[in-house]
C-alpha cells in the first residue's frame, strides 16, 4: 500500500461486462437499452405462484454450465457464475491477459449484498429436513460474500489487495471508489463492480419483507419510478464488472479507455427516529463527487438515478437532484426501469451504462414511466434514447438502510 | 513533510519511499491513532472482562448451548454470555437486530464511551463507519428460514411467516447500519466482506479513510455470531473444526502437534480511529498508533493454503514499508493461529520470510486459543488485543500449547502471558478465498509516533 505521489495517474475504466437481465454481453444489453427493451417478465427460476410479487428481472439467456467450467460451477453459487462471466468478459473487452501483468498488482474489489442465496437455500434445507451431515463440502465457500471476490482472483491469478464492500444497492459504487484507491497505492489494474442473483423463494421472500417490491404482474406497468403510479421496484438479478486502471498504463498498452472516474462522494442517512429536520444527505454526497472532481452542476450531462420506484423515495431523490441542478435543471434517467433493481450489481450496471453514454453521445431511456410527476420537476428521458453529446455523467446509488453514494464519470 | 510532525529530524528514517523516492502527499500524510476500544467476546462483555481473560490464560470455549448440537461434528464453541438487555439495548432493538448486531452495538456504545468523542469533536458528516463480517446476520436469517420452512420441509417457503426485519438479515450491512445509528455517524459507511480477514481489512478501510482525509474519524470494527446449525454445519463438511468434543476448553490448540482444527466463536470489537493531531488536541488517550496495512491474495484456492506463507509474507513486508519499520523493530506478532495444521505452517512460514532471525526472537501468540475463531470478527478483537498489549506491555499467551510441533519453531509464548516492553505490534489474518492481511501497531509516545511511522 505505498502511496503514490501527486502525480498519480487518473482512474479510467478500460473494460466492461455485463450480464444483465435484458442482455448477455455489453453489445446485446446497450443495444436492448438503448431500443427501451425491457428484459423484466414473469419470475421462471422457481414455481412462484403463490408470492404476490412475480414480476422480476432474470438473466434469462444465461447458462450457467455454458458460462463457467463445470468443476467451478458446482462450487459456486448463480450469483458467482454471473459474477465470473461479467468478470471474463471486462478482462477480454480491457484487452488484457491477467498473466501478462505482475500479480500482486492486479486485484478484485467487488461489492457484495445477498451472497449465495439460492445454493444457500438448498444446502440450509438438506440440514433443516435430512440433517448436518447432507450439508455439502462447498456450502462454506459459495455462500459467503466474499465468494464471487475470491473466485475471481484465484481463476485469474490476482494477488494484490482483494476486498468486498457491502452497502446493499450503493454498494457497487463503493467497490468502485475503493478500486480507485487501490490504484492510488500499488495497484496497476483491478476488477471491480457486482452482482446479485437472490430470485430464489427464500431470496424473493426476504426483499418482500421490506414492503418496498412492487406487487403488479403486469411487467410493462410494475416499477414506475418517479411515476404518480409509482408502486415499488422490481428485482432483478446480474450485474456488471468494470477494469479499472490508471490512464497511463492503459494508454501505455494502446488501451482505449471508456472514460475517467473524476469524483465520488458517499454518505449515511440519520436514523428514521432521530427528530432532526430532514436534511439531504444524498444530496450531499451529489456535492462531494462533484467538488472532488472540480466539475460544476451545469456541465453534467446526465443523472442516473438509483430510482426507487417508491414515492417517498423518489421524491427525496428528485429533490436532491433539483436542488444541485436546479428544477429540470439536468437530464435524469433509468435504465435500470428494464432490468430491475440488481443490489450489489445495480450501481455496477449503471456505471458501464454511464460510460456507454459518454462512448456513443446518447443517453438510454427510462422506460414504462409515463411522467414524471410534476412536483419532482426532473427531466426524466422517458420511452426513446436522447441523442446529444454526453461528457459527464453522474450515477447516483443509495442502499437499504441509509448508505448514499455518488460518482462522477468523465469522457477524456 | 507534514505539518502534524513535531518529530526530531534525527528521528524519522531517511530511507527513500520504496518505488518513488519521492515524499508523499500532504493529505495522505494524516497519522490514524485507536482513542477507544469496546469488545464483546466469549468470557466477558466488555474490555475489562476480555482483557482479564487473556491476561490469564483461561479459555473460553465450551460445549455449544445456543442450539441442540447433537448430530454435528464439532459440538463445541467460544460463545458469549451475553444478555442484550443487560447490555442496555431496549426490547425493540433485540427483536431487530440479529445476535451479530447486538454484540456489534454493545461493543461500538463501550468504545466511543471510552474514547469521549462527541459530536462537538467531529460532527456526523464527518464521521464514518467501517464494520467487517464474514457472514453477517447469519443466525437471523436462519432462525426464520427454519419458521418460514417449517423446519426445511418446504422449498417455496411461506411469506407470511415473514418478520419485518427479514431482508435485514439477508444483507450484511445492516450491521454497519445499527452501528451508525448508534455513532450518528453520517459520513462513509461501509461493511467489509472478506471472510475471516474481514475484521482486518474493516479496521485497515478506516484507517484509510481518515489518512486520506473521508472522515475525521471513523468507528471502526467488526462483528460476528456464527454459532448456528448451517454454519457450525459447512465447517463440520470440512472438517475445518474441532471434533474435541470431550474436551472443549483445550480444545482450540494452535501450534500444538495435537491440534484438530478451529473452535468456532463469535463476538465483536469496535474501535474509535482518530486523526492523531485532533486526537491530541482533544486531550484523547491513545493506545496506539496504526502504522502500517497491507493485503494480498493467494490466488490459490478458497481454503487451502500453501505451506510457503508466500503471500501472508508478502503483505507483512509491504506493512513494514509503509511504516519505515524493520524487522528488528517489531517486539510481537499476534498470529491467525485458528489451530489448523495447515495455517499453522503457512503463517510460520510468512514470518520466518518477512522477518527474518527476528521471527525466532520475538514472541508469536494466538488468543483464538482462548476465544475461538469468531470468522471475521476476530480479526478486529485481535487489533484490540494488540492495542491493549502495547498499553499494558503484556503479551497474551497461546493456551493450550503443551506439545511442540517440529513445524512450527519459534516462540509461541505457551500459557503464560509475558511481560515484555511493546513499541511495535504487527497482527496478521488469513482466510477462505486466499486472503492474507497485516497490520502494523505503534506505541504513541509524547507526541511522538512508534520507531519510524513512514510519514516523512
Amino acid at each position: 500500500m505505498t502511496e503514490r505521489t501527486a502525480d498519480t495517474p487518473r482512474p479510467v475504466v478500460t473494460g466492461l461486462g455485463v450480464t444483465a437481465p435484458n442482455g448477455l454481453g455489453t453489445q446485446a444489453y446497450w443495444s436492448a437499452t438503448l431500443d427501451g427493451k425491457s428484459g423484466l417478465g414473469p419470475i421462471t427460476r422457481f414455481d412462484g405462484e403463490r408470492y404476490p410479487v412475480r414480476v422480476a428481472g432474470e438473466v434469462t439467456e444465461f447458462d450457467d454450465t455454458e458460462h463457467v467450467p463445470s468443476r467451478l460451477a458446482v462450487q459456486t453459487d448463480h450469483w458467482t457464475h454471473l459474477g465470473l462471466t461479467a468478470a471474463g468478459m471486462a478482462l477480454a473487452d480491457a484487452g488484457i491477459d491477467p498473466a501478462d501483468l505482475p500479480e500482486y498488482r492486479m486485484a478484485v474489489v467487488t461489492a457484495g449484498s445477498s451472497g449465495g442465496t439460492e445454493f444457500g437455500q438448498r444446502e440450509i434445507e438438506k440440514l433443516w429436513s435430512q440433517g448436518p451431515q447432507y450439508v455439502g463440502v462447498y456450502q462454506s465457500i459459495a455462500w459467503f460474500y466474499a465468494a464471487t471476490t475470491g473466485q475471481i482472483s484465484i481463476r485469474y491469478g490476482m494477488r494484490g489487495p482483494c476486498g468486498v464492500i457491502c452497502a446493499e444497492q450503493a454498494g457497487g459504487l463503493d467497490a468502485v471508489a475503493q478500486a480507485r484507491r487501490l490504484l492510488r497505492q500499488d495497484a496497476s489494474m483491478v476488477v471491480t463492480g457486482g452482482t446479485d442473483a437472490s430470485l430464489c423463494p427464500y431470496g424473493l421472500v426476504a426483499q418482500m419483507s421490506t414492503g418496498l417490491l412492487s406487487t403488479r404482474d403486469d411487467p410493462e406497468r410494475a416499477y414506475l419510478p418517479f411515476d404518480g403510479d409509482a408502486c415499488g421496484y422490481v428485482p432483478g438479478e446480474g450485474g456488471a464488472m468494470l477494469i479499472v486502471e490508471g490512464e497511463d498504463t492503459a494508454r501505455a498498452r494502446g488501451a482505449r479507455p471508456y472514460g475517467a472516474i473524476a469524483g465520488y462522494g458517499a454518505t449515511f442517512d440519520p436514523r428514521p427516529d432521530h427528530g432532526r429536520e430532514p436534511r439531504s444527505n444524498l444530496r450531499r454526497a451529489i456535492t462531494l463527487a462533484l467538488e472532488e472532481a472540480a466539475v460544476p452542476p451545469d456541465q453534467v450531462d446526465v443523472v442516473f438515478a438509483d430510482a426507487l420506484g417508491v414515492p417517498a423515495a423518489d421524491l427525496a431523490e428528485a429533490r436532491a437532484i433539483s436542488s444541485v441542478f436546479g428544477p429540470h435543471g439536468v437530464p435524469v434517467t433509468a435504465p435500470k426501469t428494464m432490468t430491475g433493481r440488481l443490489y450489489a450489481g445495480g450501481a455496477a450496471l449503471d456505471l458501464a451504462s454511464a460510460l456507454l453514454s459518454i462512448r456513443d453521445g446518447v443517453i438510454p431511456p427510462t422506460v414504462g414511466t409515463r411522467a414524471a410527476a410534476p412536483a419532482y420537476e426532473l427531466d426524466l428521458v422517458r420511452g426513446t434514447a436522447r441523442d446529444g453529446p454526453v461528457r459527464k455523467a453522474l450515477v447516483l446509488a443509495r442502499g437499504h438502510g441509509g448508505f448514499n453514494a455518488a460518482l462522477l464519470v468523465t469522457d477524456l | 513533510m507534514n505539518h502534524l510532525d513535531t518529530r526530531p529530524a534525527a528521528r524519522r528514517r531517511t530511507r527513500a519511499r520504496p518505488g518513488t523516492g519521492r515524499p508523499s502527499r500532504a493529505r495522505q500524510d494524516r497519522r490514524v491513532v485507536i482513542t477507544g476500544i469496546g469488545v464483546a467476546a466469549p468470557g466477558g462483555i466488555g474490555v475489562t472482562s476480555f482483557w482479564d481473560l487473556l491476561t490469564t490464560g483461561r479459555t473460553a470455549t465450551r460445549a455449544i448451548t445456543l442450539f441442540d448440537a447433537t448430530g454435528f461434528r464439532s459440538r463445541i464453541a467460544a460463545e458469549c454470555d451475553f444478555d442484550p438487555g443487560a447490555h442496555g439495548l431496549t426490547p425493540r432493538q433485540v427483536r431487530r437486530m440479529d445476535r451479530a448486531a447486538q454484540l456489534g452495538v454493545v461493543s461500538a456504545r463501550e468504545a466511543l464511551a471510552d474514547s469521549g468523542l462527541t459530536p462537538a469533536d467531529v460532527p456526523p458528516d464527518r464521521l464514518g463507519v467501517s464494520i467487517g463480517s464474514a457472514v453477517g446476520c447469519t443466525m437471523g436469517l436462519e432462525q426464520e428460514y427454519a419458521v418460514l420452512s417449517d423446519g426445511g420441509r418446504e422449498w417455496l417457503v411461506d411469506p407470511a411467516y415473514g418478520v419485518p426485519q427479514l431482508y435485514g438479515y439477508m444483507i450484511p450491512s445492516t450491521i454497519a447500519t445499527e452501528i451508525a445509528w448508534t455513532a450518528g455517524a453520517e459520513g462513509p459507511v461501509a461493511l467489509i466482506s472478506t471472510g475471516c480477514t474481514a475484521g482486518l481489512d474493516s479496521v485497515g478501510h478506516g484507517y484509510q479513510l481518515v489518512k486520506e482525509g473521508t472522515a475525521c474519524a471513523v468507528v471502526a470494527g467488526a462483528a460476528d455470531a456464527p454459532i448456528s446449525p448451517i454454519t457450525v454445519a459447512c465447517f463440520d463438511a470440512i472438517k475445518a473444526t474441532s471434533p474435541s468434543n470431550d474436551d472443549p476448553a483445550h480444545a482450540s490448540r494452535p501450534f500444538d502437534l495435537d491440534r484438530n482444527g478451529f473452535v468456532l466463536g463469535e463476538g465483536a470489537a469496535v474501535l474509535v480511529l482518530e486523526e492523531r493531531g485532533a486526537a491530541l488536541r482533544r486531550g484523547a488517550q491513545v493506545y496506539a498508533e496504526i502504522v502500517g496495512f497491507a493485503s494480498r491474495s493467494n490466488a490459490f484456492h478458497m481454503t487451502g493454503l500453501k505451506p510457503d506463507g508466500r503471500e501472508m509474507a508478502e503483505a507483512i513486508r509491504d506493512a513494514l514499508r509503509q511504516a519505515r519499520l524493520r524487522p528488528e523493530d517489531v517486539d510481537y506478532v499476534n498470529a491467525h493461529g485458528s489451530g489448523t495444521r495447515q495455517n499453522d505452517r503457512h503463517e510460520t512460514a510468512a514470518f520466518k520470510s518477512a522477518l527474518g532471525e527476528r521471527a525466532y526472537q520475538i514472541p508469536v501468540s494466538s488468543i483464538k486459543s482462548m476465544i475461538g475463531h469468531s470468522l471475521g470478527a476476530i480479526g478486529s478483537i485481535e487489533v484490540a488485543a494488540c492495542a491493549l498489549a502495547i498499553r499494558d506491555n503484556v503479551v497474551p499467551p497461546t493456551a493450550n500449547l503443551h506439545t511442540t510441533d517440529p513445524e512450527c519453531d519459534l516462540d509461541y509464548v505457551p500459557l503464560t502471558a509475558r511481560e515484555r516492553p511493546l513499541e511495535v505490534v504487527l497482527t496478521v489474518g488469513s482466510g477462505f478465498g486466499g486472503f492474507q492481511t497485516a497490520m502494523l501497531l505503534a506505541r504513541e509516545r509524547d507526541g511522538l509516533a512508534g520507531r519510524g511511522s513512514g510519514h516523512d
